[in-house]
């Protein structure tokens, strides 16, 4: 199949601005699933409210797009509901972090067969530029006129925390590496997570003059590394890539059905 | 092994945003924006098909062919 | 054959009648008084292969059963108060992408924690209004075992029909009070299955299309139809659409196809009413109290009746303005400050004739609380 068998092609150009990164996190996500060679009746996608949420509405899958924050909590209930299906869910910063911080931290608690993605940008694309939990302290934001003061998130540290069982992290510079990521997240059984650093030229970049797209992308190649290399060694404040958690352990809906076991035999 | 070259490189004219994203990271610069502020190609014979302008542009407008090898 | 007889908690009951009613799925958060019916289920749900999960909040609670829904399951959680409130942005969500599911709400004290274990009648108003926007929605109640059993088979039939949120108000009273229920039979009462739609694979499915009898049927989640479902206005594929005249259709048909069904919806029972001169209309816990009085007085040559409404949402105006008409005084017996009585006042074409017999202080009202104040109305002391 062609990528574009997986897309709801009447709705193209799809309403991101030029240049934003959630459309090559679409397009990574699609090579994924496409390399995998998934039923596309077999995924439902379920995302909040936001930029990166739109996603929903341009794949050809069963797409449930529904509040701000709460895509986990809905695909919580369509995964346990019927385990058959491939969940995925993308997520933007805010949206994944902030009102939708406690489902993420449950989500991955339990160890549910889902694949977060988070789509972050740093910012509130969606209401014009304020800050997130990802801004980070120093950072510009309509919200923030005097910089921001709010520490942000890591993201890697708190999936792993919460015990989710595949945590990677890549940008939309490093489009192969993100699609690998990918593949190997929606194959992982168990509640998995891929962040992908996504620009928003429009707020982020702007108002912290990051310049354009090209520009932003740059940085992202500049500013991080591979755990493991030479270059992270050498500057431990370049941000990580790569795989940072790949274990296997019970999974929610698995375990739930010895539960089922246990109730029939009773 | 004979390098991969270029049979056509596909791009929606409709879906691009001009953004800029495949010209300034295309290895060969086989790319430019035109008066319209959309991506050609004006290069292709430079193309070695990495194709990483296709998995990089967020308007999913180019496809990179290859040709068939012989 | 004889007919199993239980005894047991209003919560309980309202667990028989879910199961009777097919559920199969049960989202939750523990909260006073309504807890019982997920410790309930969290046994009673796997033994026939259903699902329970107990959520990290109420609104995940709410969000995890739409999202069972639309695998094709029934689904059910239960909260109280302060639960209530979390859940609103997400049964809104359910009411604008049509989704069946029932959210029992046994009502406690309130506004905030107020007291968890003492009985209020305080939610009303928030059952109709506590989501933002346009929109209707259907809210049943009962005050005693037998009709917490039937009433919730109803709700889930509802649910169903119109493929809406059914809210089932119940009480701490009624929640926590145990009493027999005569278990009905497989067959008894009528259950209304999820309608699946008939467009076969491959043909252009329309999520949003009513049938000539306005039913909208569904297709599962997994199967051969991919569709969108969103909270934004929507087409009738359910795709996002700002063009006025989607906009103006959907929203007028979220409110109509429940208004324009009134009369099925309608549930309410009529005790004593035999040219009532009085008449206490009341539900839920606070008809018990009503109830018993008027049986008293009847014993005694008073004619006082009861009407007791076990549908409160869409509000049956008609019914009671048809009930009231001819009586010299009607009561509402209620544990709030007059969410129901203002209703009845715009229902009837004399509201100068109705009167709140009501109690908020986390006790139950009494048969004598509303004689003290029938005694008054009647011109009688006291
Ligand atoms: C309950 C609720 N609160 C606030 C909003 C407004 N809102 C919409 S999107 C959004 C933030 C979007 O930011 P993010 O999740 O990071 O996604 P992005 O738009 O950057 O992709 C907010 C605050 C809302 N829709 N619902
Ligand atoms: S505002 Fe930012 S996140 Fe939203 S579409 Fe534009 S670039 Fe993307
Ligand atoms: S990356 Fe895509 S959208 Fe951007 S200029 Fe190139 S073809 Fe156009
Ligand atoms: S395939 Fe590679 S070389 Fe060819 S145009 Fe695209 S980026 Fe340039």
């Amino acid at each position: 199949m062609a990528v574009t068998d997986y897309l709801r092609e009447r709705f193209f150009p799809h309403m991101w601005c030029p240049g934003c990164g959630h459309g090559t996190v679409l397009n990574s996500l699609l090579r994924a699933i496409e390399e995998l060679g998934l039923n596309k009746n077999n995924i439902v996608m379920t995302s909040g409210i936001g930029c990166s949420a739109r996603i929903s509405g341009y794949v050809d899958f069963h797409s449930l797009h529904t509040i701000h924050g709460r895509a986990l909590a809905f695909a919580t209930g369509v995964k346990l509901s019927k385990p058959g299906l491939k969940l995925l869910v993308p997520m933007g910063d805010g949206d994944a972090l902030a009102i939708g911080g406690n489902h993420f931290i449950h989500a991955a608690r339990r160890n549910i067969d889902i694949t977060a993605i988070i789509m972050n940008n740093r910012i509130y694309g969606m209401t014009g530029g304020q800050f997130s939990p990802l801004s980070g302290p120093g950072k510009k934001a309509t919200t923030a006129p005097y910089l921001t003061i709010d520490r942000e998130f890591d993201i890697v540290e708190l999936a792993k925390a919460a015990g989710a069982t595949f945590v990677a992290r890549s940008t939309t510079y490093h489009a192969k590496e993100s699609i690998e990521f990918l593949k190997k997240a929606i194959d992982h059984k168990g509640f998995s997570v891929v962040e992908i650093l996504s620009q928003c030229p429009t707020h982020y970049g702007r108002k912290n003059k990051e310049g354009d797209a090209p520009q932003m992308l740059e940085n992202y190649r500049n500013n991080t590394a591979k755990i493991g290399s030479k270059a992270l060694a050498d500057d431990p404040s370049l941000i990580a890539r790569g795989i940072f958690v790949d274990v296997e352990r019970p999974e929610y809906c698995q375990e739930y059905d010895q539960i089922i076991e246990r109730a029939m035999k009773e | 092994m004979a390098k991969a070259r270029l049979k056509e490189q596909k791009i929606i004219r409709d879906w691009c945003k001009g953004c800029g994203i495949c010209i300034a990271f295309c290895p060969k610069k086989v790319l430019e924006l035109d008066a319209e502020d959309k991506a050609v190609t004006v290069r292709p014979e430079d193309c070695i098909c990495c194709r990483l302008c296709e998995l990089r542009c967020p308007d999913l407008a180019i496809e990179v062919f290859k040709q068939e090898e012989e | 054959m004889t007919k199993q007889i239980m005894f047991l908690q209003g919560n309980e009951a309202c667990v028989e009648g879910a199961l009777y009613a097919g559920v199969e799925f049960f989202a939750g958060y523990p909260i006073t008084p309504s807890t019982e019916i997920a410790e309930q289920l969290s046994g009673r749900l796997p033994e026939r292969g259903g699902k329970f999960i107990q959520m990290e909040d109420e609104i995940a609670s709410m969000c995890a059963i739409i999202g069972a829904s639309l695998t094709g399951k029934k689904v059910m959680t239960a909260t109280s108060g302060p639960g209530f409130s979390l859940k609103q942005e997400a049964i809104g969500y359910a009411c604008m992408a049509e989704i069946p599911c029932v959210i029992a709400n046994v009502q406690r004290g309130g506004p905030s924690t107020g007291n968890p274990t003492h009985v209020s009648q305080g939610d009303i108003n928030q059952a109709r209004w506590g989501t933002h926007g346009d929109h209707n929605i259907i809210a049943l109640t009962a005050s005693n075992h037998q009709d917490v059993f039937s009433i919730t088979v109803d709700a889930f039939n509802m649910a169903e029909t119109y493929r809406t949120p059914v809210i089932l108000l119940l009480d701490e009273a009624v929640g926590h009070l145990r009493e027999k229920l005569i278990l009905p039979e497989k067959g008894e009462l009528p259950i209304v299955d999820r309608l699946r739609t008939s467009v076969p694979k491959g043909v252009d499915y329309h999520p949003y299309l009513p049938r000539e009898d306005g039913r909208l049927p569904m297709s599962d989640f997994g199967g051969d139809h991919r569709y969108n479902v969103t909270g934004l206005f929507h087409d009738m594929w359910g795709f996002p659409s700002n063009n006025p005249k989607v906009v103006n259709e959907l929203l007028r048909h979220l409110v109509d196809k429940i208004d324009n069904n009134i009369r099925a919806i309608t549930r309410y029972k009529e005790h004593y009413m035999e040219g009532a001169e009085y008449i206490l209309l009341s539900y839920g816990s606070s008809a018990r109290s009503a109830i018993h009085l008027a049986q008293n007085r009847r014993a005694k040559g008073e004619k006082i009746g009861v009407l007791e409404l076990q549908s409160i949402w869409p509000f049956p105006s008609e019914l009671v303005r048809e009930k009231c008409a001819g009586a010299k005084a009607v009561l509402v017996v209620e544990m709030n400050m007059g969410q129901v009585m203002a209703q009845v006042k715009m229902a009837v074409d004399e509201p100068g004739k109705i009167f709140l017999a009501n109690r908020i202080d986390g006790k139950l009202i009494t048969p004598s609380d509303i004689k003290q104040l029938l005694r008054v109305i009647q011109g009688r002391g006291v």
